[in-house]
Parts: C-alpha cells; sequence; structure tokens
C-alpha cells in the first residue's frame, strides 16, 4: 500500500479539484481529505456518512466567579492574555484566547478554575462513489495542531489495510505549518500543484523545503501553465535544479469551474479534454514510478 | 489609535493578498499615507513580492520560550511533565532522562511554576521572522514569516501585530487562509473585517465557515466578491439571505490575472477594476469615521 499526499503551499490553485480527478482515476483507493480546517473534497465527491466521530479538541478554562477573591494569580500566570476583566470587574477567560494550558486551574488558591474538554470536531467516513473517504469538519476558531489529521489518517490507513486497498489519496491542507506536517508525516509521496505566479512558486519553494526534511519523494505539477508561459518555464527549470519530476503541465480552462458547479471531477465532466488527458497521464507516470523508486530506504 | 482592518477569506486563493495589497494602494492615493500593511500570513507570507521597488530595511527574529531542564538539580519527580498538557516534557527516572521537546511546547510556562527544585531555566529558540519593507522612505510592510518546521504561527502572528507603528491612521492585516487559530490570532483586536470570496461552490463553501466564525467572536464584517463573473449566483443568493453587505464585486480580469502572476499588480491596474476598488475604499473611510 502506498500513500501519497497532494499539497501547494497555499490554496486556491486548483489541488482539491485534482485530487478529486484523481480520486476517479486510482481503482483500489481510500480517500482522505487532510484539510480538516477548509475540507472541500466533499463538494464533488458528496459523500454519504456512514460513521460520525466527536474528537476532543484542547481543554478550555472558566473562572466561578462567585468563588474568585480577585488575587489575580492567574491574570499574571497567563501567557496567552486570556484572563480579562469583564465591565462588572469580575475576571473572565476569553475561550478564543485560551489555550487550554490548565495553569490558571492548577494555581488559583481558591479552586475556583475549571478547565472543560471542548469537543467541537467531528471526523466522518464515508461512502463515495469513488470508495471510502474519511474527512472531518473543525470547529470554527478551534486548534488545527495536526492532531485532527493524524486521526484521519490513521483512520484511513486502517480502513485501507483492512479491505486491502492499494493507495491512500491525502488532499493535503494549505501551508506549511502544524497541519501540514501532519499530512506528510510517514507518507510515501508527495505530488505537489504550482500555478504559474511568482507567489505560487515562493509558497511551493517554502513547502519543498520541508518536504525535503521528510526525505519524501516528490512530483510536481504546473496548473494553468498556459497563463504565463515564462513563469511556467521559470517553474521547470526551478523543479530541475531541485530533481523533482515535472509530471503533468494542466492548460488553463473554465471547464475547471465548471465542472465544480456541476459537483463532478474534469475527468467525468469532460474525459476527452486535455486536461483530462493530462490527469491520466500524470497518474500513470507516478505510477510507473513508484515501481523504480526505493519507498522505504534503509540508513 | 489607529482603525484595524483584516482581510480574510477562510481559504487561500480567492484573491485576498492581491485585495490586500490593493487596499493599501488605494487608501494611499485617495486618503492617508499613514496605512500599514501586516502580512499574517505567516506560512506562506506574499504581499512583498508585489512591491519590486521595496528594500528591506531590517529583519528581528522572533523567538519563543522554551524550557530547559538542568539534571543536576532534577530528582526526576515528572511533576513538570504531569503539568505539561501538551505531551512535550519526558522523564525517565531510571535513566536519569528529562527532555523537552521543543515542537510540541507551547511556551505557557505551567512547568515553571511546576518545578520545586528550580531545575527548569527557559532558553529562547528562533521560531521566525519579521521583515520590515521601505518604499519611499517609509515602512510600507511588516512580513511575519514563519521558521520551516516551527508550528508556532500564532505567537509569530502576535509578536508581528505588535510591530505597527501607532502614528498609522489605518492598519491592514492580511490573514492567513482557514477558520483555526492564527486566523483568529490575527483578527482578534480589529475593528472590521473584509471578507475575500469567490462565486464558486469552494468559494462559497469556505466563505459559510468563515461566516460562522465571525459570528461567534461577533466581530463586524462585509464581502467583496474577487473574480466576479466565473462561477454561478449561489454566492450571491447566500448574501442576500444572512444580509450581509457586498463590499464590493472584482469582476474576473485576464489581464489582472496575469499582472498579479508576474508580481506586477499595482503598475497597471485595468479601468473598470480600479474604479471598484476606488469605491470600495470610499465606503471603508466612511466606515473608519462613522
Ligand atoms: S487565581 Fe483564582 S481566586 Fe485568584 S483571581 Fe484567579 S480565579 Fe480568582
Ligand atoms: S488555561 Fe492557560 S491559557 Fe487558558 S486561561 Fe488558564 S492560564 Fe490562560
Ligand atoms: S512551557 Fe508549557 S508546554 Fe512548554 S514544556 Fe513547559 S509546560 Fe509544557
Ligand atoms: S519538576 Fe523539576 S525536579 Fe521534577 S522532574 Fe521536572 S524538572 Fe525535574
Amino acid at each position: 500500500m502506498m500513500e501519497m499526499t497532494i499539497l501547494s503551499g497555499k490554496g486556491g490553485t486548483g489541488k482539491t479539484s485534482i485530487t478529486a480527478a484523481l480520486s476517479g482515476l486510482v481503482q483500489s483507493a481510500v480517500l482522505c481529505d487532510n484539510d480538516v480546517d477548509a475540507a472541500d473534497l466533499h463538494l464533488i465527491l458528496h459523500p454519504d456518512i456512514i460513521e460520525e466521530h466527536a474528537f476532543a479538541s484542547g481543554w478550555k478554562a472558566e473562572i466561578d466567579t462567585s468563588k474568585c477573591k480577585r488575587c489575580d494569580i492567574c491574570l499574571s500566570h497567563c501567557r496567552f492574555d486570556a484572563i480579562h476583566t469583564n465591565a462588572a470587574e469580575k475576571l473572565v477567560i476569553n475561550p478564543f484566547q485560551c489555550e487550554g494550558c490548565r495553569l490558571c486551574e492548577r494555581i488559583c488558591p481558591e479552586q475556583a478554575i475549571r478547565s472543560e474538554q471542548y469537543t467541537n470536531n467531528y471526523w466522518y467516513v464515508s461512502n463515495t462513489r469513488f470508495g471510502t473517504l474519511v474527512h472531518a469538519k473543525m470547529g470554527p476558531g478551534e486548534e488545527n495542531s495536526g492532531k485532527l489529521v493524524t486521526q484521519v489518517r490513521k483512520k484511513a490507513k486502517e480502513i485501507a489495510l483492512t479491505n486491502q486497498k492499494e493507495w491512500i489519496i491525502n488532499d493535503g491542507p494549505p501551508g506549511i505549518g502544524c497541519a501540514a506536517i501532519a499530512s506528510l508525516t510517514g507518507t510515501d509521496l508527495a505530488l505537489i500543484v504550482i500555478e504559474p505566479s511568482k507567489s505560487s512558486l515562493h509558497d511551493a519553494d517554502r513547502l519543498i523545503k520541508l518536504i525535503e526534511s521528510f526525505k519524501i519523494p516528490v512530483f510536481a505539477l504546473i496548473n494553468k501553465f498556459d497563463l504565463n508561459l515564462e513563469l511556467s518555464q521559470s517553474i521547470a527549470n526551478y523543479l530541475k535544479t531541485k530533481n523533482i519530476p515535472l509530471v503533468a503541465k494542466i492548460p488553463f480552462d473554465k471547464a475547471m469551474v465548471h465542472a465544480m458547479i456541476n459537483k463532478q471531477t474534469i475527468v467525468e465532466y469532460q474525459p476527452n479534454s486535455n486536461i483530462s488527458k493530462e490527469i491520466k497521464k500524470l497518474w500513470h507516470k507516478i505510477q510507473l514510478s513508484t515501481h523504480t523508486i526505493d519507498l522505504h530506504p534503509t540508513i | 489609535m489607529p482603525y484595524k482592518i483584516a482581510i480574510a477569506s477562510g481559504k487561500g486563493g480567492t484573491g485576498k493578498t492581491s485585495v490586500s495589497v490593493s487596499m493599501q494602494h488605494f487608501i494611499r492615493k485617495q486618503f492617508t499615507n499613514q496605512v500599514q500593511l501586516i502580512d499574517c500570513d505567516v506560512e506562506e507570507p506574499n504581499d512583498i513580492l508585489f512591491f519590486p521597488n521595496a528594500k528591506k530595511k531590517n529583519s528581528k527574529i522572533i523567538t519563543q520560550r522554551v524550557p530547559k531542564i538542568d539534571k543536576n538539580q532534577c530528582n526526576f519527580c515528572k511533576k513538570c511533565a504531569d503539568y505539561c498538557e501538551f505531551n512535550a516534557i519526558s522523564i525517565i527516572p531510571s535513566i536519569k532522562m528529562a527532555k523537552v521537546n521543543s515542537s510540541l511546547c507551547h511556551s505557557c510556562g505551567a512547568c515553571l511554576v511546576a518545578c520545586e527544585q528550580s531545575a527548569i531555566k527557559e532558553t529562547e529558540q528562533p521560531i521566525g521572522l519579521m521583515n520590515f519593507y521601505h518604499e519611499k522612505n517609509h515602512i510600507n510592510l511588516i512580513e511575519g514569516e514563519l521558521k520551516i518546521g516551527s508550528a508556532m504561527q500564532t505567537l509569530v502572528i502576535k509578536e508581528v501585530k505588535k510591530q505597527a507603528s501607532k502614528q498609522s491612521q489605518i492598519i491592514l492585516y492580511d490573514a492567513p487562509p482557514g477558520t483555526s487559530c492564527p486566523v483568529v490570532e490575527t483578527i482578534s483586536d480589529v475593528d472590521f473585517i473584509i471578507l475575500v470570496s469567490e462565486p464558486t461552490p469552494f468559494g462559497l463553501h469556505d466563505l459559510k465557515l468563515m461566516v460562522e466564525l465571525l459570528k461567534e467572536l461577533q466581530k463586524p464584517y462585509s464581502v467583496i466578491i474577487n473574480k466576479a463573473g466565473i462561477g454561478n449566483r449561489d454566492i450571491y443568493t447566500y448574501l442576500k439571505q444572512e444580509q450581509i453587505e457586498i463590499l464590493g464585486e472584482i469582476p474576473f480580469d485576464q489581464e489582472y490575472a496575469t499582472n498579479y502572476a508576474n508580481g506586477s499588480l499595482l503598475k497597471t491596474i485595468p479601468q473598470k477594476i480600479s474604479k471598484e476598488f476606488e469605491i470600495i475604499t470610499d465606503k471603508l473611510i466612511k466606515r473608519v469615521y462613522a
């Protein structure tokens, strides 16, 4: 079994549309949406949820004002400025600022502070027309610490092993922070989607530096490559210096948006379009290369 | 006090950066030079790419306090590990191991309070940079840049925001994508939020998540529809239903998109786009002085 994560540095490069198209091509796969913060893959795959699980995020502290003597020890110890006075001069905690370190609870001499565990996150196992999808929904303002990403990936792996699937396809989160790190740890391959813009190349460069630290084989594709041929060429050159195979150059076509509006993948919407052909070719190249690269080198 | 506006979007790629950079440009043109832009998208800061003439004035390292355990003082009582809610400390008495994993540490200081042996001291570890860029002698842009591999974006954002000049009349924050803590940190103290969205199913879905968050935070906001003309009308129906103000619509324009790609966004702005931004800026200024 192989696990591939599709990433892009930043959102909006067409990563999810491409992941969806690949989902339809890969036979024998479990699909996994790692962008738990702004999950979009379900908009194309329209999953039938068969399992729903709550996922505990961190703690949030709360002050019982009837017990509080205003010694202000908690106030001076909270490093996240989460404790404030309200209009009535009572101390209150802002749940959006509280990191749940529980220090205030432990040091309050009056035992006036209690912490509660929030379960504002959910993850799901669903059926789709392309197989099982594991996805999640994070409560607004939650900490995207990567724990929820790790949880969905764990479930996807379990399902893939039980059902003897050959692939896990992860739609990755944007950025290079906790969620992206949690999305890459232990995967076999990464596929990066880059657009021909300076900002996209800049983002991809930071992402590639992160991936290099994981020593995972990387492939790249340029989406909407014909929007700026000059920049596409510099991206291709850049990839060459990094020894990253450029596996597809996908043209700009409004059909991509129309497919999305129709809740279809581009391969379903226009199977004979250039985009669909490129995506099929790209998948073929990745499959071929997995026979030759050493995925689990012994160090 | 400067008036603070955050430009946010729920997800990346909707044009948040181009709106942020353009807003600064038009506010300057129509209203005041005292407008600073702060790039709070610290995982992938991009605003600087649109200021080809800007010079980096200086950079400062942003650090995080990470505890260090002095094994000569430590009696391996494990109290610090019990206090650490983030599993950053491992103590194994039998082999005299006492270790802090800095990538899990949130710098809360709980372990320091826990330790009765005064065995813990804090050290400063770099987690990012703030970069100050100059154009025509005033600071135009302050950028936060998360160190690759660090997971402390919220702290980097907090530090960068402190750098804005109090003399500014308006401060613009270019927010990170998503609806999780880095966004909350960015918008926590703002007076107004501009949500940038695009008229596609993805755009609408992510906008709804953002609206849900802003309702909880009870912050005032309105929406700019970017790339108007692509996609469908669902977003308009939603905004009408929810009675959310549309601050403006930026039409999709091939030339503008190409300028964006090249980083030469502000060099030649197509007429129909600059007109729209002028109207948006006027509306905003009215709000600032309401
Ligand atoms: S430490 Fe306890 S008693 Fe003191 S101010 Fe805080 S909540 Fe009140
Ligand atoms: S739990 Fe930690 S972050 Fe939350 S209020 Fe208490 S001290 Fe502050
Ligand atoms: S500072 Fe807080 S998070 Fe860091 S090791 Fe100490 S208790 Fe854990
Ligand atoms: S609390 Fe202090 S003495 Fe106890 S294990 Fe931690 S560092 Fe060592």
